[in-house]
Order: structure tokens, then C-alpha cells, then sequence
């Protein structure tokens, strides 16, 4: 049996360069076995400029490629620079995802994706949201099995989206870290982000890699990992799963996502296949099971 | 908008904590309910139903108001406790409920038309459009603003939002946006925005290791302390942290908010109230912080400013330092 659980590439929450980015994008058109891919800057303001201009472009070919595209927007919306990106995105006739609900009101009516920054943790909020036309929400880092269960009987017709694989974003901030790692504020940045591909380690003072720095972002050293939950994430009605962008081979994890949801591999399998993938990371799945986000159920069978 | 009146909003965990800060010259006294609907959601604090109603008795008694804060997010399944909360703080008189959740900002207006709402710093309305959204959905009267905006901003929202903002003046310092922060869940598993506390007590512990005190949040080494060094508490974004090989305060330094030194440019902001942070404190704390800053806004609508010192209030900081954080734009 084929499952029609789809799959999506998050947004991209890494500082890098623009020709890497487009790169990626472009094999993901070509290469990656999803349905959607976001596009679109949520971190941070200052490095929009670098890739907007291919934006045009790259939503063409991964159009073309049978993506459906989805702009994420900006997580923390404090300018008006940045006010007026969000009417930018309004009008870019895409489906835009919603990361601050100062983008409600600026998209007028047209649906829209409730993105994972938005605290959407019971029904009476995913109602108010589907009367102003959500579509599709994709739950808060925080979301457990349970209350995805709960949600997903009050959803109606909106999709419930969940991210599967990646570093979880974990807070916003008005200030930079990385910036302030390197003895820097946020207005005289100098992209440090940029340096680091896949965030800059944070380590407890005994040496615990536990969180990672990315820009005003705060996110954990651990990927999220749900492999194992494939057959829980469809019998609650999870209707997308989203992988988070990685320094990773990312065709290779869609590919077995893909494999995985179409039953050619066992969830155990596509578990184990990434943990080749990503050796060097630990997983976790701390949250799902209603628990400290940082814990590994993996732990229990290894 | 023009009202030049700066109203002294003040923290009360405890019915003796809210008598402190009415005697102390408190307009205003925020409080919550003893449960998880609130985001100071800590063991031996806050209020009963009964206590809560002879703690407005007792403000509206001495013409000040009482405000409820109703301020975490509902659990999937069981918004009745949430609901509760709503339909208690309205029947008991609340001047105001502060509220952070969509789904429960519509239950309360829909619920009780005619009560004030005010919008919690938990919902991290950080923008004229996010402000109206919630103005025009819910009409709440006043947005207290995320710790993440600057002076110039905060001026440029209010005379934008047509709605009453209310700053922070005093306290712990959120440096993450506020109801934004997953890191004490991510650690701990008990989320500030559903349970209401943020690195519970239930899960600190501190170990002596080679002469130091390490100070640890869900078993994650946080900070490590001389023996001379007094331990500071292990909130996840107060720690001491490596990266690329340097120990650093990577998140913020051990300091609390004081903006005592630049009222004069919150009141030329156009904000409407400043309030002091600390339901968790205890009376001395919140009679001694308010009555401070009722003399300094005293003298400030007297024309006066700059009389009463930034550092009266050092032994009350975190660490004895002071930021004001956000407010300037340095600090990012």
C-alpha cells in the first residue's frame, strides 16, 4: 500500500551563501523526492537581500519539477523593513507560511500555512485559525504525540504538518548570539552566521554538546528524528512531514523518508539509514513521547 | 493616548506580596490563580479563589485596580482549568485579564463582551500588525510589549497601535521573546507556555565537583561556581556556555532590568504603564521595588528626574548588575 502522507523541505535556517543555496534548491527540483519545498528568510532580516533576488528563479524550476512552493516568512517581525517584507510575501503568489501572526492581517484573507513559531497548542486556536483561512499547520517544536492526536481530531479540513528531521528551533531573540560569540553586536554583524553551515556549537561546561547558535536563533545540537514514528505520525493523521534543511546529504534523507512512507523499507530501517547518514549527531525525540525535548527513546532499544 | 499619567504596574505572588505593593503606592497589582494557568506557576504562590476576591476587596478598597493574569496556553483536551480561570478572574471583578492564547482570548471575549483584555508579553506582540490582529479580533485595551524592542520603537508602535502598551521597568530578564522559548522544555520536558514555569525547582540540582559548585537544570550542567562565587540559579539563558573554546555568558549576563535612568524616555515613548516583574518575589522585594519606583515617577510628572539612583536597587538585581536591556540597540 501507498500512503498518501506527503513530504516537505522546512525552510532553510542556515546562513549560506546564496549560490549554495540556490544549488540546493535546485536538487531538490531535481533530485529530492518531496512534495513541497519552502523557500524564504525566518531568521534573520539582514541576510534576506542575498538570496531574494534568485527567489523568482528557483520557485520556477522547482514549480516545474511538480513542487508545490510555500514562502516561509520572518519568525520575529520587529521593523518596519521587515513589516514590509511581510506584504512582500503576500503578494508573491505563493502559498506563504505564517511565523508571526503580524502576517495574517497583511495576507488578506488568502490561506496561508500556520508555521512552527506560531504557539498553536490546542483546538479552540487551530479553529480561530482555520475561520481566517489556515490551510495547513505544521505544530510547535514542543508538540507531543498526544496533543498532535488531539489536535488532529479538532482539524477539519486543515492538513497538520510535523517536523520529522532536523535541528528544532527552539527560541528568537532580538539578539544575535552568533554576533555576540564573536564579540560582535547585531548591527555590526559581518555574517558571522555564515561561517558556520549548519550552526555554531554550544557546549555545557563539562563538554555536553546540547544547543547550537544560529544567528538570533536558538536550536538544538540534537536533530529531531521520527523515523520510528512513520506508523503513530499516520494513524494520528499527520498529513506531511517536514525535513529541516542540514548540512546532510538531504536528497539521501528525503529519499528514504520516501521509501519509508511507501512501505519499500520498514521505519527501522530508514531510522538506521540515517543514523548512517548523520553519524556524528545525536538524535532525539524527546518531545513527541511528552518528554524533556533533549531524550532519545532509540536509547532504550539500542 | 496623551494621558501623561504613567501607571505603576506591580507583581503580587501571595495576598501579603499584594498589600505590600498597594502600600507602597502600586496602581496597579498584577496576580494568578494558584494553578498552571499562569506563567509564575511556582510552589506557595498565588491566589485562591477566595484570596484573590479579599485582594480586590482590598485594592478597590484603596482605588487601585487588580489584574489577572490568565497567561499560558491551554493543553490540548483540557481547556476547561484555562476556562475556569477566565469565567473566575470576570465574576470576581478583575480590572483587567491578561491574556497570551489565540483560542483563549476568543473564548473570553466571546464568553464575557464586556471584560477588559489585556495581551500578555507571553503572546510576543512585537508589531503594529500583530497588535492589531489581536485589537481587531479581540479588542484588548492594552498590549504589554516583548522585552525585544527598543525605545525608538516602542515610541514608533504606540503611536501606531491605538491600544495602551505597557513595558517592563524592573526584574529577570527574558532575553529570548517572551512565550517564544523552548530551551527549559527542551531540558526539562515542563514548558513555561503550558505549565507555566520556566527551569522548575523540581528539577535544579547543585553538585560540589573539585571544589566548585555546579549548578545543573534537568541534570545539564549550567553554570559552575567558585566557592567564593555566589550561585546564581540555572536558567537555561543565564548559564555559562562554551563555544569555539571560549566559557562565556553566551546568552546574557547575571543582570536584572532597571530603567530607572531612562523613564523620562519610556514616559516620552507615549507608554501608558510600567511594569515590575517578580510574582515570584517576596514582599520586602516588591514593597521596596514600587515604592522606588513610585518616588521616581512622582518626581518625574513633577517635572523632576534623575533623583532617585539607578543602583538603590542593586541588592534586588540578579548578581548586583543592571541592563536595560533591549531598550537600546546596542544590546543585540
Amino acid at each position: 500500500m501507498t500512503s498518501s502522507q506527503k513530504l516537505s523541505i522546512g525552510p532553510l535556517l542556515f546562513h549560506w551563501t546564496p549560490e549554495r543555496r540556490r544549488d540546493f534548491y535546485f536538487r531538490m527540483a531535481d533530485e529530492a523526492p518531496v512534495d513541497s519545498v519552502h523557500l524564504g528568510e525566518v531568521v534573520c532580516s539582514k541576510r534576506a537581500p542575498f538570496f531574494d533576488p534568485m527567489i523568482p528563479e528557483v520557485a520556477e524550476r522547482l514549480q516545474k519539477a511538480g513542487k508545490e512552493v510555500v514562502l516561509s516568512t520572518l519568525a520575529l517581525v520587529t521593523s518596519e523593513r521587515e513589516m514590509e517584507a511581510l506584504v512582500g510575501a503576500a503578494d508573491a503568489g505563493l502559498l506563504v507560511e505564517v511565523n508571526d501572526v503580524a502576517g495574517i492581517p497583511a495576507l488578506k484573507g488568502q490561506p496561508f500555512v500556520v508555521g512552527p513559531y506560531i504557539n498553536l497548542f490546542n483546538e479552540d486556536t487551530l479553529k480561530v485559525f482555520a475561520g481566517m483561512g489556515a490551510v495547513r499547520a505544521c505544530l510547535h517544536v514542543e508538540a507531543s504525540a498526544k496533543m498532535a492526536g488531539l489536535l488532529s481530531m479538532a482539524k477539519g479540513d486543515i492538513e497538520l504538518e510535523m517536523m520529522v528531521f532536523g535541528r528544532l528551533p527552539l527560541t528568537v531573540s532580538a539578539r544575535c548570539y552568533h554576533a555576540r560569540a564573536h564579540g560582535l553586536a547585531k548591527d555590526s554583524c559581518q555574517y558571522v552566521c555564515g561561517l558556520d553551515a549548519d550552526g555554531k556549537p554550544v557546549d555545557t561546561l563539562d563538554g555536553q554538546n546540547i544547543l547550537i547558535v544560529n544567528g538570533t536563533e536558538t536550536m538544538s545540537h540534537g536533530y529531531v528524528e521520527l523515523a520510528a514514528k512513520l506508523p503513530e505520525l499516520r494513524e494520528i493523521g499527520i498529513g506531511r512531514m517536514r525535513l529541516m534543511p542540514q548540512d546532510a546529504d538531504m536528497v539521501a534523507v528525503a529519499g528514504l523518508w520516501r521509501d519509508a512512507i511507501n512501505e519499500k523499507i520498514s521505519p527501522a530501517e530508514a531510522g538506521s539509514r540515517l543514523r548512517e547518514l548523520c553519524p556524528d549527531i545525536p538524535f532525539v525525540d524527546g518531545y513527541w513521547q511528552g518528554r524533556e525535548g533533549l531524550s532519545w527513546s532509540g536509547d532504550d532499544a539500542e | 493616548m496623551n494621558d501623561p499619567y504613567l501607571e505603576l504596574v506591580c507583581p503580587a505572588g501571595t495576598p501579603a506580596a499584594l498589600r505590600a505593593a498597594v502600600d507602597a503606592g502600586a496602581d496597579t497589582v498584577y496576580c494568578g490563580f494558584r494553578d498552571e494557568t499562569n506563567a509564575r506557576n511556582f510552589p506557595g504562590l498565588n491566589f485562591d479563589r477566595r484570596e484573590m476576591k479579599e485582594g480586590i476587596a482590598y485594592a478597590h478598597t484603596k482605588g487601585r485596580k487588580v489584574l489577572i493574569a490568565i497567561n499560558t496556553f491551554p493543553k490540548a483536551g483540557n481547556a476547561q482549568p484555562w476556562h475556569r480561570a477566565v469565567d473566575d478572574a470576570h465574576s470576581l471583578g478583575a480590572d483587567a485579564i491578561i491574556l497570551a492564547d489565540i483560542g483563549l482570548l476568543d473564548y473570553a471575549r466571546r464568553t464575557h463582551p464586556g471584560q477588559r483584555l489585556h495581551l500578555s508579553v507571553q503572546a510576543a506582540a512585537s508589531n503594529a500588525s500583530a497588535i492589531a490582529f489581536y485589537r481587531d479580533r479581540f479588542d484588548v485595551k492594552r498590549v504589554v510589549l516583548p522585552r525585544v524592542l527598543t525605545v525608538d520603537e516602542i515610541a514608533k508602535l504606540t503611536r501606531e497601535v491605538g491600544v495602551e502598551t505597557e513595558v517592563f521597568a524592573f526584574g529577570g530578564l527574558c532575553v529570548m521573546a517572551e512565550g517564544r522559548c523552548a530551551l527549559s522544555s527542551y531540558l526539562t520536558g515542563t514548558s513555561p507556555n503550558s505549565q507555566g514555569a520556566c527551569a522548575p525547582a523540581s528539577h535544579v540540582r547543585y553538585d560540589e565537583e573539585g571544589g566548585k559548585l555546579m549548578s545543573r537544570l534537568g541534570g545539564i550542567t549550567i553554570n559552575s561556581f567558585e566557592k567564593n562565587e555566589p550561585a546564581g540559579y540555572p536558567t537555561p539563558c543565564k548559564g555559562r556556555f562554551v563555544a569555539d573554546g571560549k566559557t562565556s555568558y553566551l546568552f546574557e549576563d547575571p543582570v536584572s532590568l532597571n530603567t530607572i535612568d531612562i523613564l523620562p524616555q519610556l514616559k516620552a515613548a507615549g507608554v501608558k504603564a510600567l511594569k515590575i516583574e517578580g510574582r515570584q518575589r517576596g514582599k520586602a522585594y516588591v514593597a521596596e521595588v514600587v515604592g522606588t519606583f513610585r518616588k521616581a515617577i512622582d518626581q518625574l510628572a513633577g517635572g523632576h528626574d534623575g533623583t532617585v539612583a539607578a543602583g538603590a536597587l542593586s541588592q534586588h538585581s540578579e548578581g548586583g548588575r543592571q541592563t536595560t536591556g533591549a531598550y537600546k540597540k546596542s544590546w543585540r
